[in-house]
């Protein structure tokens, strides 16, 4: 769309410009050209990964909704509420292998999550592909490096430090 | 009756920019906008640019923007769209405006050309038609009606960012043949489809439901290509 209208149309369609020229153009009956490729943006290619995308965004928030409510419920409204929370509550926790998998879990599936989901913010809402790219190298960069570093905190934690 | 027109008009040999122009006319509650517009070209300004071939809501070819909505202007009753008020007109969105009420609809042809919205089979012509059983026939009826006016695609916000999104006129006309039982490109559709840019860009925001003039399910028939691409690879 960034293009102009002569790139776009088809010769037979893009008149000669100027009113006076306006009575030589000619219209030839519009065909229909093959099909092709419209934009370096839209590549040839022939994987199944918008799907996977799309269908992991819908299952992960399915589980999402357990996993963060259940974790909200265990924090702020059992035993003593938000005030029982300290190191030692933590360290606690994390001694037991199933803690260490719930919590696990809600970190890739809420950062896999969360990073999709603003990958199409961005694909939305960014104009020009230099202002996506970054946008994207941004959020890829930092959403793994958050993921690396709580996967590390959560098999690494030592409660003796 | 007596009512206002605000048009956004736009002249590309004087204009850098649209502007928005008021008429007024002497219109019928039952008159249609379109009715009001020809008054406005013929009896005021005969500068003013739309597109109208049959006038009857077939041909698709006066979609336009009318009160904030896409609707075709020789469906519309003056009277369903508040007279009281001015009545604002302007060119369908997402499109390189040209002139006036007309924008460029090659970007929008190119998209439906991408389906192959034709009849793809194998092996010999039979020597009489392809049969099909009324049930089968049902199956895809719904976007069958479409009228590639452009009302849902022009109307979808994913389309407006860029307007790479193949867009729910592309993907109605897809879905009349990959749900077709005489057709056999159904699988290349659905690859085509599930590009960057094909349905799984769709966001269900209803937009296109509510604005196609022919009243097809269009946000349902996105849905069911998606179903047809996820059954097939999971």
């Amino acid at each position: 769309m960034t293009t102009d209208a002569s790139t776009q149309a088809p010769s037979e369609l893009v008149s000669t410009g100027k009113a006076s020229e306006a009575l030589d153009t000619r219209f030839e009956a519009p065909r229909s050209a093959a099909p092709k490729v419209r934009d370096p943006r839209r590549p040839d290619r022939r994987t199944n990964f918008e799907l996977y995308a799309w269908l992991f965004m819908r299952l992960s928030g399915l589980l999402l909704i357990v996993l963060v409510l259940g974790h909200l419920f265990i924090q702020m409204v059992v035993d003593g509420g938000v005030q029982k929370i300290n190191f030692s509550f933590v360290a606690g926790r994390w001694s037991s292998p199933f803690w260490q998998t719930w919590d696990l879990l809600m970190l890739w599936l809420a950062q896999v999550h969360g990073t999709l989901g603003l990958r199409t913010i961005i694909n939305d809402y960014a104009e020009r592909n230099v202002t996506r790219s970054w946008l994207k190298a941004l959020l890829y960069t930092s959403s793994v490096f958050t993921l690396l570093l709580g996967t590390l905190v959560i098999f690494t934690f030592d409660p003796n430090i | 009756m007596d009512i206002t027109l605000k048009i956004r008009r736009f002249d590309p040999e004087n204009d850098t920019e649209p502007h928005w122009e008021a008429y007024g006319v002497t219109v019928l509650p039952t008159d249609r906008v379109l009715d009001a517009l020809h008054k406005v070209k013929w009896e005021v300004d005969g500068s003013l640019t739309f597109r109208r071939s049959c006038a009857h809501g077939v041909c698709g070819s006066d979609a336009m923007r009318i009160n904030g909505r896409n609707r075709l202007a020789c469906k519309t009753l003056i009277k369903d769209v508040n007279p009281d008020k001015p009545i604002t007109v302007e060119a369908i969105k997402g499109l390189p405006l040209q002139k006036d009420l007309v924008v460029d609809m090659e970007p929008f042809f190119d998209a439906y050309r991408d389906v192959m919205p034709f009849l793809i089979t194998r092996g010999n012509e039979p020597t009489r038609e392809r049969l099909q059983s009324s049930k089968d026939r049902e199956r895809f009826d719904d976007t069958t009606k479409c009228i590639l006016c452009a009302a849902c695609t022009t109307s979808c916000p994913v389309y407006w960012v860029d307007g790479q999104y193949f867009g729910p006129a592309a993907i109605v006309n897809a879905h009349r043949f990959i749900f077709d039982s005489r057709d056999e490109g159904a699988q290349q559709r659905l690859e085509i489809l599930n590009e960057r840019e094909g349905v799984w860009r769709c966001r269900t925001t209803f937009n296109c439901t509510e604005a196609c003039p022919r009243g097809i399910e269009i946000t349902k028939a996105i849905q069911e290509v998606k179903r047809a691409l996820l059954t097939r690879a999971v």
